[in-house]
């Protein structure tokens, strides 16, 4: 099997979010950088073990400038067999989406993985994209995919709902938790992931058509109201006359 | 003009759909399309909601999402009735759909939205919650998702006109098939669209000490969500965990029980209007994103609140 893993680079989940220049930008001092999770623990962990069990490859992608190497070199040692850095510094995720599809058309990929969001934007857009991109089926929010034969049996939770999906091959999954457990790279794979390639496409085309105009700050919590645990009632009472949610 | 999409459940409207009409409504003239099967009432009703006119197609097959099939009929609609902007929910349908028509109309996607604080900016939440970003809506066409419980839909008065519509679908536009669907919410509101969710961790101690947690939520009408540490232990089903690898939500009113507030808890939940916090540890993190908070034992404090909600609704 020939798999695609779309990997996007992240700030690690307990660093501070800031911004500089006018809040235009978010402040990248200090930050620790990490894969995506969705796209690390379950598409890719996920693609690996495909890969262990019947054959083939797995390669990964990430469109973006040269320092996100590192993140690049971790899909590595956790046994990618190689890598593409389309070279530059997307806007948006249409940006994203166009660019690897350039690079994946016609590229003979049984199925194209992303996570089900990045953890920074949100957005949950690359997969669809691409799908649409490249005319392919489109199977979102999976949280578990087995291969059968030319087809995939993919289970997708929703709101309350567990749908079963069959889809031909190829096609492209977006892929939550359920579909495979985190790994850690062990010493064989690090020093593997130091000779693996890694091939650097140059941009070329599509200008973004949502960029972030000026990030915005939450406002501060009033803080908290504390309530005796002698009295819990009050609290019955405060939400229903104070803050009037219930 | 603008065109939203009418998702149905069992021949009524989605909440998160009444959501996405009022929103679009509110943004400017708005055509409604709805797929799968619904009577023409369920759609005249969509007249409350501020929409004039929705168009229908009334085919069964579309009463579930097939992502090309949905695609092919929202562009058909948004080319029939002229209409530069696509409006629908950032549920798992939103999902699944919005990219795909977004690049077939050459559309900007702005997805997850939140609201709309001026007239050509769209706000949307980043950071998994812990900031928004501001995007500049463009001229030109777009597609737009709304988070669900971003926008509350209220009933005004009105009927809407209802106009039966065709798409010539190909065999290639159901490009999977649907082999299986599993209800988890076991007929209660999806944890998603919940405006009340009562929310238990480790601090339960097991299992089978759920129950004060099911008598809250009983009693305030709120669905049931937990803790990741609580879903991994297999004390609750992981459909039920909220946080950064779980569910994103976006209730009214968010309360935690034995629940310490991890970050990584937090970003799944730190969208919400009201949070209360009830632990035992006074040093729990989590207080210091609540709005309301008891330091106490959940086994003590929980029955005496749903007491008190009994009571409240009783006397109300």
């Amino acid at each position: 099997m020939k798999l695609l893993v779309c990997i996007s680079k992240v700030p690690d989940t307990t660093a501070k979010v800031a911004f500089t220049d006018g809040n235009t930008r978010y402040n990248e001092n200090g930050v620790q950088f990490i894969i995506n999770p969705y796209d690390e623990w379950y598409a890719l962990v996920r693609a690996l073990e495909l890969k262990e069990t019947l054959g083939g490859s797995v390669t990964v992608i990430n469109v973006g400038k040269a320092d996100n190497e590192q993140i690049i070199r971790k899909a590595l040692a956790l046994g990618a067999d190689d890598a593409v850095r389309i070279d530059m510094d997307p806007a948006d995720a249409w940006q994203v989406a166009s660019q690897i599809a350039q690079y994946a058309k016609g590229g003979g990929f049984d199925i194209i993985f992303t996570g089900k969001e990045t953890i920074d934007y949100n957005g949950g857009i690359v997969g669809g994209m691409l799908a649409e991109l490249l005319d392919l089926p489109y199977v979102a929010l999976a949280a578990k995919l087995d291969v059968d034969g030319t087809q995939l049996n993919i289970a997708q939770e929703m709101e309350g709902v567990k749908q079963l999906i069959k889809v031909s091959m190829p096609c492209v999954v977006s892929a939550q938790k359920g579909m495979a457990e985190a790994r850690i790279p062990n010493m064989r794979g690090i020093l593997a992931s130091k000779s693996k390639p890694v091939q650097v496409i140059p941009a070329s085309g599509d200008a973004a058509k949502s960029p972030v105009k000026v990030f915005v700050m939450p406002a501060e919590k009033q803080g908290c109201k504390m309530i005796s645990a002698e009295n819990p009632e009050e609290l019955v009472q405060l939400l229903h006359n104070e803050a009037k949610v219930i | 003009m603008q065109l939203v999409l009418v998702e149905l459940i069992n021949g009524k409207c989605k909440k998160t759909a009444l959501e996405a009409v009022a929103f679009a409504a509110k943004m400017g003239e708005t055509t409604a399309l709805a797929l799968g099967t619904a009577s023409a009432d369920t759609l005249q009703a969509l007249g409350a909601y501020g929409i004039g006119k929705v168009l229908h197609i009334n085919n069964e097959k579309l009463n579930q999402v097939y992502s090309k099939a949905y695609t092919k009929a929202i562009a058909a609609a948004a080319t029939h009735v002229g209409a530069d902007t696509v409006i629908l929910s950032h549920n798992s349908t939103g999902r699944m759909v919005a990219p795909r028509v977004a690049v077939r109309m050459e559309a900007a996607l702005f997805a997850g939205v939140n609201e709309l604080p001026g007239n050509d900016t769209i706000r949307k939440a980043v950071f998994s919650g812990k900031a928004f970003a501001d995007l500049q809506m463009s001229t030109g066409k777009k597609v737009i998702s709304l988070n669900p419980n971003s926008y509350k839909a209220v009933a005004g008065t009105g009927t809407a006109s209802v106009e039966s519509f065709s798409v010539d679908f190909a065999d290639s536009d159901f490009d999977y098939a649907i082999t299986g669907v599993e209800d988890e919410a076991g007929g209660h509101v999806p944890l998603p669209e919940a405006e009340i969710v009562v929310s238990g961790g480790r601090g339960l101690k097991g299992p089978e000490h759920w129950g004060i947690v099911e008598d809250l939520a009983k009693a305030l009408g709120a669905a049931t969500a937990c803790s990741r540490p609580v879903a991994d232990i297999g004390w609750r089903p992981h459909h039920e965990h909220v946080g950064q690898t779980g569910i994103t939500i976006k209730p009214t009113l968010y309360i935690a029980v034995g629940i310490s507030g991890a970050i990584q808890h937090l970003a799944g939940v730190n969208q919400s209007k009201v949070i209360v916090v009830i632990n035992k540890d006074p040093e729990a993190p989590f207080f210091k994103a609540a709005d309301y908070g008891i330091v106490g034992d959940a086994f003590e404090v929980l029955p005496r609140i749903t007491e008190a909600v009994k009571k409240l609704h009783a006397g109300a």
